[in-house]
């Protein structure tokens, strides 16, 4: 997690530093700016080579955009990302398309994500033809290794997004992102839209790409169970803020961050005998046009204090490997 | 369903939902039965497709075209809803029976304000002057949790957030103190911490008013937090029934284990999720015998054939548990290789 190295001593494939990504809103007749959407308002963080790093939070925390500005789908507002060992927002195009090949990401929405009018088989070779992989034929041959590798057929090939169930078009969607065989995967809240047992089938193939091809992924989602299940470490953003990292036993034996503790605690558990008291937060998720002072959390914190509306907290590391934003947690001093 | 009451609020007998659609008739619901006893809380869950909204619906008497109620008693305190004239029929619903829906955002009106839809649960049901009606909207408006109710009144539900969107829905649902409440997927749409908030408030409520509630959903952790009751639907049937601590402490049927499985778990990781293989049938080419046959490990394992063949009875294996699955059930030619 350092904010320094350039060169990854660590195995660090992905570092993000200070990453801001805001959007413009604009107004009036004459279409000025009138206010910013500050969707993702300082990160930083870094991902080892074959790890899963999970980005979790509520609706509007900034962490689908996080993972497309990652890509440079985005572009920052100030910020550096760099992907094994190159400054991703300082390459020129044709350096980029080529490092593309190694950063690829699934979407949330299957059917919104892949083109109704191409067969999925040519959805899933237009990577291979645009980076000129093997011939012609060996392309074919190729997607049809994908296919199977993602637990559909041969014949799918030549069928329409339509004619698949959301589990299967996620599966299609995997396989377009691991066609060219990258390094990187961005997975923005790949099993959200899935039923629950085509869920779980889905998380499997995804750990078992991992196993086989030595995939890194940055998971994004707002199931924490989910993203237990499958990360090494996990991120908690809150408004444009990550406010507790952690490994991702730490993180859920021992969350220090209020928020954390109760976006936990709000997680309904199927084991009825274990009904429990909750805390159960106030207030609604401010909006990222006008963000709270200090502390972002504050309003609806059980144990702000007036400090904590006035003076943002730091990151910093409070245990070993386990980072908190939070002026009531560690070694940070609460100002009376 | 214990027996306990003497009369049950609400009964239904072998409910059947079919949609005649050009590609074939949907048997959306295929013979379904349960009870719901007053002041309780029934978990229908299930997966997409399972059955369990058009199953709401049918009680509310909201099937439309080419959709059909084709049998089946729908008895509500005593009274079977399906031979009632379409008068009598809305004086119950919003009234008696009301029912909250998914998409708040989408359910709501857009063009009139929050606080004129609520105005019209009591224009239709309650003989109040204009004044009156404000007032208790306002006020239905603070008890469900919503800040500022005489400024929110007058807001668009555009204007408010997803959570504000499904207190109003609650607001609408509860406005009459109904009997009877049925919430299909109140809180899906929402974040988690905004779903915690309106589960709290949702027992809160039942907790005051006694209203019973059908909480519908796919979410087996809210299931486990808000019911009493739960019966699991697949394929348009009910495959298990029981009450929630049974349910989830011993599961029969090989279905209701595979979603239990399959769930992450806060707290408890596991190198790999059960899954279940396969995908729900099509609900216009059902396979012949029982609907979860082609997905069955226990039928593969135990080596039945009799699954394939014949569709099992849901049959009360323990007192007050039901499942429909013949690794529990004889017949002549069968012996169940599994009875508790």
């Amino acid at each position: 997690m350092t904010q320094d190295k350039v060169e990854n001593k660590n195995g660090e494939l992905v570092v993000v530093k200070d990453l801001v990504k805001y959007f413009p809103v604009r107004g009036g007749v004459l279409r000025r700016i009138v206010n910013w959407v500050q969707a993702v308002d300082g990160i930083s963080f870094s991902i080892r080579k074959g790890e899963t790093l999970g980005l979790v939070g509520e609706s509007g925390c900034g962490k689908s955009t996080t993972g497309r500005t990652i890509l440079h789908l985005l572009d920052p507002t100030s910020g550096t990302v760099v992907f094994n060992d190159q400054n991703v927002f300082e390459l020129q195009r044709q350096e980029m398309k080529v490092l593309r090949r190694d950063m690829q990401i699934i979407f949330q929405d299957p059917y919104a994500s892949l083109n109704p009018r191409r067969p999925i088989g040519e959805s899933i070779k237009a990577g291979l033809n645009i980076h000129q992989v093997g011939t012609p034929t060996e392309r074919t041959e190729m997607v049809l290794d994908i296919l199977h590798k993602v637990g559909l057929e041969d014949y799918h090939y030549h069928r329409y997004p339509h004619e698949f169930s959301g589990g299967q078009r996620q599966r299609i969607g995997i396989a377009r992102a691991i066609a060219l065989k990258p390094k990187f995967i961005v997975c923005d809240e790949p099993v959200s839209a899935l039923d629950v047992s085509i869920q779980s089938q889905v998380l499997n193939l995804l750990q078992d790409l991992q196993d086989e091809f030595g995939l890194t992924y940055l998971f994004i989602a707002h199931n924490l169970s989910v993203v237990e299940h499958i990360s090494d470490r996990v991120a908690v953003m809150y408004l444009g803020k990550i406010i507790e990292l952690a490994s991702r036993d730490d993180l859920y034996l021992n969350p220090l961050h209020p928020y954390t503790k109760a976006l936990m605690s709000a997680i309904p558990i199927p084991k009825p005998s274990l009904r429990r008291t909750r805390t159960i937060l106030k207030g609604e998720v401010p909006s990222p046009l006008d963000p709270p002072s200090g502390c972002r959390f504050h309003p609806r914190c059980p144990i702000a204090t007036e400090q904590c509306s006035v003076e943002e907290p730091e990151f910093v590391e409070v245990m070993k490997d386990h980072y908190v934003a939070c002026l009531r947690v560690g070694s940070q001093k609460v100002r009376i | 369903m214990t027996e306990h009451s003497d009369q049950f609020l609400l009964e239904i007998r072998g409910l059947k939902t079919y949609f005649y659609t050009d590609d074939g008739v949907v048997k959306a619901v295929d013979g379904v039965d349960f009870n719901v006893n007053r002041g309780e809380i029934l978990g229908l869950v299930g997966e997409s497709g399972c059955g369990k909204s058009v199953t709401a619906l049918s009680i509310m008497q909201l099937i439309r075209k080419p959709g059909k109620i084709v049998e089946g008693k729908i008895s509500f305190d005593s009274v079977n809803l399906r031979e009632l004239p379409l008068e009598d029929i809305q004086e119950i619903r919003g009234n008696r029976i009301s029912m909250i829906f998914q998409q708040p955002q989408t359910s709501l009106n857009p063009v009139i304000t929050v606080g004129d839809q609520l105005a019209e649960v009591f224009e239709i049901h309650a003989d109040l002057n204009d004044e009156e009606m404000w007032e208790k909207s306002v006020e239905l408006l603070r008890t469900v949790g919503i800040a500022d109710p005489e400024q929110k009144a007058l807001a668009y539900p555009h204007e408010m957030s997803g959570g504000q969107a499904q207190r109003v829905m609650i607001a609408m649902g509860l406005a009459m103190s109904p009997e009877l409440l049925i919430a299909d997927e109140p809180t899906t749409a929402l974040d988690v911490t905004i779903q915690a908030q309106i589960l709290d408030l949702m027992r809160d409520l039942r907790n005051e008013l006694g209203t019973a509630v059908i909480l519908i959903t796919h979410d087996l952790g809210v299931i486990a937090e808000m019911a009493d009751w739960v019966a699991v639907m697949y394929a348009g049937q009910i495959v298990e029934q029981a009450g929630v601590v049974p349910l989830f402490d011993n599961p029969f049927h090989p279905y209701t284990r595979g979603l239990i499985n399959s769930i992450p778990v806060l707290g408890e990781t596991k190198h790999r999720l059960a899954d279940i293989d396969g995908v729900v049938p099509n609900l216009v080419d059902l396979p012949k015998g029982c609907n979860f046959a082609p997905r069955c490990k226990a039928r593969e394992k135990y080596g039945l054939s009799i699954c394939e063949e014949i569709n099992p009875d849901l049959d009360e294996i323990m007192p007050n548990h039901t499942v429909r699955c013949w690794l529990y059930q004889d017949t002549e030619d069968h012996k169940a290789p599994l009875k508790p």
